[in-house]
């Protein structure tokens, strides 16, 4: 398959959480920032691309009817790397994305790509769609987070752009992520067809 | 904290859907019709107090006393992703018309965070094992309660003219988060 259309596809025509709607829960759980939207982003795009390459690289020794319990082992050992190393040197991120780390181990998104595509294909494809599936899910979360955060305290990455007390408090809670989240994939879908 | 507390706060304040974002994927997912959305709840409820208890005995029998707690997170999906396979096959066996009625529902369960998230937010709320016990069986019934709920407004919006764009899962997202505002009025209430 071509390189660059398997790096791509992540981003709109396969994209985890605009198309796909897939993890969603970490989706709409962390992103009442931007920031916070990125650093999930980037975790679970660490997780995706180490547990794709494991899991190409054992796919032969692996035998089938044990395969999705050995998947889920792979990527909860990186998950727990991932905890490990965000509350050394990031514990603020630790702190604000809370329960959702431990949770990306049950993220839809990763075992779906070690299942559906890292144990039929080599290492180096498995590479390049996990960066991409992963990065998408980092472009979706920060893109969702941004609306939140810009409609909700008037901030943008933490900067002030509109004096907070215009915001609308409902985007930073839970109602405002549903309803951001359902707005997107609307305006995204039109685009898609046009 | 009392065992009331514990019920109205995980049933309404704390909803593990619309408040906390655990177990989206079959909120979205077999919310189409009522009736699947009771069989969804009834093994989601089964499933979240056995894993709750078994993960709450591990993790105060073997991982605190043995100083090994950071290894939290893989023991615990694997217990899960077990107890899973081992309640359909006992359902199976034991009782077939719950198998017949809940049983395409269970292997979807494992990908549930619902089910670890009230595992690991068990232990981190360091509660006691009756506590435990009540906080993922009041934790089930609001999921439930969200999920029929959901299914109830989602079969009537069948039947509506809806904008193109926003057909399918832009409109039941918006639908979510207008619930979300309801159940944010009980806020504030414990």
């Amino acid at each position: 398959m071509n390189q660059w259309k398997n790096f791509s596809k992540g981003f709109f025509k396969e994209n985890a959480v605009f198309t796909l709607l897939l993890g969603m829960c970490p989706a709409l759980g962390v992103t009442s920032s931007a920031i916070n939207g990125l650093g999930m982003g980037l975790a679970t795009t660490f997780v995706l691309v180490m547990a794709n390459i494991v899991v190409s690289l054992v796919k032969n020794f692996i035998p089938d009817k044990v395969r999705i319990p050995a998947f889920i082992v792979v990527i909860a050992t990186f998950v727990t790397v991932v905890e490990m190393v965000m509350q050394a040197y990031t514990p603020a991120l630790f702190e604000a994305l809370g329960l959702f780390i431990p949770l990306i181990v049950v993220n839809c998104l990763v075992l779906g790509r070690a299942e559906a595509f890292a144990s039929k294909n080599t290492v180096g494809s498995s590479v390049i769609d996990g960066a991409g599936m992963g990065l998408g899910f980092a472009m979706a979360l920060t893109m969702l987070g941004g609306v939140r955060e810009l409609l909700g305290s008037g901030h943008f990455f933490g900067l002030a752009i509109y004096p907070e007390d215009y915001g609308m408090l409902v985007f930073v809670l839970a109602p405002g992520a549903f309803i951001a989240l359902g707005y997107l994939i609307a305006i995204i879908n039109r685009f898609k067809k046009a | 904290m009392s065992y009331f507390l514990i019920i109205i706060s995980a049933i309404f304040v704390n909803n593990i859907v619309l408040a906390q974002f655990l177990g989206i994927c079959p909120f979205l997912g077999v919310s189409k019709r009522i009736s699947t959305g009771i069989g969804m709840t009834g093994a989601v409820t089964f499933v979240m107090v056995i894993a709750t208890i078994v993960t709450w005995l591990i993790q105060n029998t073997i991982l605190i006393p043995f100083g090994v707690t950071y290894l939290q997170t893989i023991s615990f999906i694997l217990v899960i992703a077990s107890l899973v396979q081992l309640v359909e096959i006992v359902m199976k066996k034991v009782s077939p018309p719950l198998y017949q009625a809940l049983g395409v529902f269970l292997p979807l369960i494992t990908t549930n965070c619902a089910i670890l998230g009230v595992a690991i937010m068990t232990v981190s709320k360091e509660f006691n094992i009756v506590e435990a016990v009540v906080f993922s069986m009041a934790s089930a019934v609001g999921f439930g309660l969200a999920l029929i709920t959901f299914a109830g407004i989602r079969e009537q919006l069948d039947l509506m003219n809806i904008p193109k764009g926003m057909q399918g899962a832009p409109i039941a997202l918006v639908v979510a988060g207008i619930l979300a505002l309801a159940f944010m009025g009980f806020a504030g209430m414990v």
